[in-house]
């Protein structure tokens, strides 16, 4: 089961089949980080609104295509005209945009990264083709497709590539964001509990595109400390 | 069919058919009648379609289970870039284009488009680059980097074989006849409406077809823009898009973009069109709100240009601009809406005739009203950041374009095969044709969203088992075979339609509009004689039309002096004007396509040598075909019995060819600002930005060459003016001394480029400048070439005092080259310095 269900109610939403099959490793739907949730939240409330939208639209199409509209005046039918192109047409689609913006703005400001930079962790991460570069500047270790993070806060990924463009995606922590030559992105994520996440490219980058995945291991705290000490003494 | 006409009606056919037939045998490889060559486009683009769609089958079958290897990575990049490419390039706009150049002369009561020839060129320019690109697959080196080609993958150093070249050039060959329809078509529903179609008793699917070639004239030239850096870098090493040469690989996205978002209306607004032409026939009246959906057109074309970015959420840009956009993005829901509920006001309203169309129609509702409900998700950042570059992304652009585009097409094809054959399709195969189409459409798709939202990347050739995607992938790809089925359906219900279909009878929808006016099959001329049109529902108003049409009764309907001729009628209120006379039979556009092609190929195998014999043909053909226009003895000769009220167009100073002009004009304005967008985005964002330290260029010739063209530019338009106010003027000498001062700006040109220290292999700035150089010179030479000609048609009596277009067509290219000169200049130039650093 989800684990957005905690805090949406997708069940009322009615579509079993749904719910059932969205665990999975790379699945948006069963997220384990804030900026996760929230995409899972919006994705819930949208579905559900626009499921609503479609049904009442082509319920109205068919009704109108089947009705008798009997003998109508013109002013009848001006008035027509303005119910359905004003309400339809205007309100409609203004109302419901208002609406996904209100939620959706604050929503998407909660996921950058943003203010207390000093704190945060930071992991440089290199797309290659096919697989990623992953260094801790501070520590001055560097790892192949595996990622070392502490559960519980979030960590900072400072994105580039060395050849083309890759985007670097845990789906079940967070949003994509590309890696590209000569820019520096920051991407920030956070593993509510410690675990393994799986990661991927989502730009296509060339013939492997297919393999270029990687894992994302989110110690406790004080596991996390003990992971840095070890590899700094292995490195 | 048509019943037999009446025997004077008969007399004025076989008439009519002299002037205006095609040429037997292979001649007909030289039609340039607008039914013809939009038969031919919209045949065509459905070839292209199965074969697309053969490639879609590749995909779902490797995509079918996990871990297969079938056709393996390298067989199915090409597979999908190459179905990306030719569904969009090569069938989806193509063959609305065709529509168009069919259906649009029909609509408006004129007897072909304002220039033939042109239509001809672009048909031929869309063959041979299709076939280019096309021959990269069965060579096995079809472009593998996706339909977008992103840099750096699509460059020399991690693609290095031929693929992105065959689509790079294939791409810009192909876009030469999106431009050719652009111009044309907006010319002519500007100029040659029947008198009395005013702009609002225009058809509405004539609003929607202007629209969409506006957009076509100001939506393409980034990308051939784009095309041509691109090639650049690849061939000759011009880093525009490489960082460590001052590049930026962004810049790509955003020029590719900048074309990429308003063609998917051009894709979408002719479609609607068809929406709206279909719905007020079935619902027998007129259709609701007209002002409402011309207003909502016109919103779409504008706000389809400000939403590029939605595409780039992801690569890092500010997050103002991905607000900006975002609103935007959804904005676009409200001229949509709009439409959607003025057809259900129509629906409601009216008393509706159930069809196999509107069956299309139906579907068309459902799975488009679903795709833009995802749109307007995807436009909201935080969650669009969760599946872009996901199955989501591909389920709803599918449901977008195959909802938005295939489905009205297919309602469309149904609704006027009456009108091309003469016959009536199969309700039992057209049926089944829907049901399997819609069922397999929604079974591969539909769930496709949850496919992404379980995280499966897009392109990605396999994929583990276990992860949750792989009974979803099986039903997407049993989807997509019932879908196939449903196709098949549909091309064997047309094809044995048109021998054994029942007889149609004129206008068996009992539609408004004046296509159904023209014989079916139609004949080459569409009316033998063009009436007024003072309503928006000609055969609703005037049943008896047709016959007073073919009988001769209105205007035009003389034919002896052998001139193919339509009106021409002013932009806004539809008044007459003047007689359009159109060229005939020409092998001109033929010729000119297959020396492109030469220069296509060429360039493709890096024969250099042999390309330029190519662009030298071209050229010839070109200037050959703009040689026979006027009164030259091919075209429209001076004769005692002139018409004068109205007069011929060549004999006015304002006819299709000024504005044909202008119109293209706006489209290499358009590609000349794109090129200054990337200088100025290259001089801000490219990480590794560089301007060298000695000004590349020498500023004494570059301010004389900038001199010589504007007194030339003056002089031009001093001569124009007197000849257009009637006065005597030496028109042959000032033409000379005109072109020879365009020669020597030239001259001067070349001078500061052979003298310049330019770079372009090191510097994006010295390549940005060098191509900025190359395009002035190219617009510099033509001016002079075109004005050269003049001098000699001054000679040969086809430009005079009672001839003055051909002048009046020139001005504005001198007044642009000009303008674009001196805008050079302060950006390359005077910028640049005042920023202190050159």
């Amino acid at each position: 089961m989800c684990h957005v269900q905690r805090v949406t109610a997708p069940a009322l939403l009615g579509i079993p089949v749904l719910l059932a099959g969205c665990t999975g490793p790379y699945s948006t739907l069963d997220p384990a980080g804030p900026a996760a949730l929230t995409a899972a939240w919006l994705w819930w409330a949208m579905f559900g609104f626009a499921t609503l939208v479609l049904l009442g639209v082509v319920a109205l199409w068919l009704y109108a295509m089947i009705r008798d509209p009997g003998a109508i005046d013109e002013h009848e039918a001006r008035h027509v005209q303005y119910r359905w192109i004003i309400g339809g047409g205007l309100v409609l689609p203004m109302g419901s945009i208002t609406l996904l913006l209100a939620f959706g703005v604050p929503a998407g400001h909660g996921m950058l990264p943003l203010g207390d930079d000093d704190d945060v962790l930071r992991i440089h991460v290199t797309g290659h083709q096919w697989w990623w570069e992953v260094e801790y500047p501070q520590a001055g270790i560097t790892r192949r497709d595996e990622l070392h993070i502490p559960a519980g806060v979030p960590v900072d990924i400072h994105l580039s590539s060395a050849d083309v463009i890759h985007s670097f995606w845990v789906p079940r922590l967070g949003g994509k964001l590309d890696a590209v030559p000569g820019h520096v992105n920051v991407l920030r994520l956070q593993a509510d509990e410690a675990g393994t996440y799986h990661g991927q490219c989502a730009e296509f980058c060339g013939l492997l595109h297919a393999h270029m995945d990687f894992a994302v291991y989110a110690h406790e705290p004080g596991d996390f400390d003990a992971w840095l000490e070890d590899a700094q003494g292995d490195d | 069919m048509t019943e037999p006409r009446a025997p004077r009606a008969e007399a004025l056919h076989q008439r009519f058919e002299r002037v205006w037939s095609n040429l037997p045998g292979w001649g007909t490889l030289a039609a340039v009648n607008h039914t013809t060559v939009g038969l031919r486009f919209m045949a065509t683009g459905a070839v292209f379609f199965l074969i697309g769609g053969i490639l879609a089958m590749l995909v779902r079958t490797q995509l079918a289970l996990p871990e297969q290897e079938i056709i393996g990575p390298q067989l199915y990049n090409q597979a999908f870039t190459m179905h990306g490419t030719v569904m969009m390039f090569l069938f989806a706009i193509p063959i609305l284009e065709g529509l168009a150049l069919y259906m649009i002369p029909k609509l408006i009561g004129a007897r072909d488009l304002a220039f033939p020839r042109i239509s001809s060129l672009g048909y031929y320019c869309y063959l041979f680059g299709g076939l280019i690109i096309l021959s990269s697959l069965f060579l096995g080196v079809a472009p593998d980097s996706g339909w977008f080609m992103y840099t750096p993958l699509s460059g020399a150093e991690y693609t290095p074989g031929p693929g992105p070249d065959f689509w790079l050039l294939g791409i810009t060959f192909v876009e030469i006849s999106a431009m050719a329809a652009g111009i044309e078509l907006t010319v002519s529903i500007l100029r040659t409406r029947a008198r009395g179609m005013s702009l609002r008793r225009m058809p509405l699917f004539c609003w929607y077809i202007l629209a969409m070639a506006l957009m076509i004239v100001f939506g393409f030239p980034p990308l051939i823009l784009a095309s041509i850096l691109l090639e650049l870098e690849r061939a000759a090493g011009l880093p525009f898009f490489d960082v460590a040469g001052g590049g930026d690989p962004i810049l790509w996205q955003h020029l590719f973009w900048l074309f990429g978002h308003p063609e998917v209306y051009i894709i979408f607004l002719p479609a609607a069109g068809i929406v709206s032409t279909l719905i007020p026939v079935f619902s027998q009246r007129p259709i609701v709100g007209y002002r409402w959906l011309v207003l909502a057109i016109i919103v779409t074309g504008f706000i389809s240009f400000g939403l590029w970015v939605h595409h780039m959420f992801t690569v890092g840009i500010p997050h103002l601009a991905q607000a900006f956009f975002s609103v935007a993005s959804m904005l676009v829901a409200v001229p949509t809406a709009i439409q959607v509920f003025a057809w259900l006001a129509t629906l409601w309203l009216g008393r509706v005739v159930y069809s196999l169309p509107m069956l299309w129609i139906l579907g068309f509702l459902v799975v488009f009203v679903c795709g833009g409900l995802t749109g307007v998700m995807l436009a909201l950042v935080p969650f669009n950041w969760q599946v872009h570059d996901t199955h989501f992304v591909v389920a709803h652009l599918h449901y977008v374009l195959v909802g938005g585009m295939l489905f009205p097409l297919i309602a469309g094809f149904y609704y006027w095969l009456p009108q091309l054959s003469g016959r009536m399709p199969s309700h039992v195969l057209g049926r089944w044709g829907f049901w399997l189409t819609f069922i397999g459409f929604n079974a591969t798709f539909l769930m496709m969203h949850l496919t992404g939202l379980l995280g499966m990347p897009r392109r990605v050739y396999t994929y583990e088992g276990g992860l949750g995607w792989d009974w979803l992938n099986l039903l997407s790809s049993v989807g997509g075979f019932i879908m196939a089925a449903g196709i098949a359906m549909i091309i064997l219900d047309i094809t044995l339609h048109f021998r054994f279909g029942r007889p149609a009878g004129r206008n068996p929808w009992n539609a408004d509009t004046l296509e159904w006016a023209v014989d079916a099959p139609p004949t080459s001329y569409n009316f033998a004689s063009l009436p007024k049109l003072p309503t928006r529902h000609p055969l609703w108003e005037q049943p008896d039309l047709p016959e007073s049409i073919a009988a001769g009764e209105h205007g035009l309907s003389s034919i002896e002096h052998g001139r193919r001729e339509t009106y021409g009628t002013d932009a806004v209120s539809g008044r007459l004007r003047e007689i359009i006379h159109l060229p005939g039979n020409s092998w001109l556009p033929l010729l000119a396509a297959l020396s492109l092609a030469v220069v296509c190929i060429s360039l493709l195998v890096r024969a250099y040598p042999a390309a330029l014999l190519g662009v030298v043909g071209a050229l010839y053909f070109l200037l050959r075909w703009s040689w026979v226009n006027g009164v030259h003895p091919a075209m429209a000769p001076l004769v005692d019995d002139e018409p004068t009220d109205p007069p011929l167009h060549s004999r006015t100073c304002d006819g299709p060819g000024l504005w044909g002009m202008v119109i293209t004009l706006m489209a290499n304005g358009t590609l000349y600002l794109s090129l200054l967008f990337g200088w100025f985005y290259l001089w801000t964002a490219a990480p590794q930005w560089t301007v060298p330290e000695q000004r590349p260029l020498d500023l004494v010739p570059l301010l004389g060459a900038g001199v010589l063209l504007t007194v030339a530019t003056w002089v031009f338009n001093r001569l124009v003016a007197r000849l257009r106010a009637g006065e005597s003027v030496d028109l042959g000498r000032g033409f000379w001394g005109v072109a020879m001062l365009g020669a020597g700006h030239v001259g001067l040109l070349v001078l500061v480029l052979w003298n310049g220290s330019l770079e372009p292999t090191e510097r994006a700035h010295d390549a940005v400048l060098l191509v900025m150089l190359i395009y002035l010179l190219l617009h510099g030479g033509l001016c002079a070439i075109l004005t050269g000609m003049q001098a000699l048609r001054v000679r040969l009596g086809y430009v005079g005092p009672r001839l003055p277009y051909e002048p009046v067509v020139l001005r504005p290219l001198w007044i642009y080259t000009l303008g674009v000169f001196w805008t050079a200049f302060a950006a390359f130039i005077l910028l640049p310095a005042a920023w202190g650093s050159a």
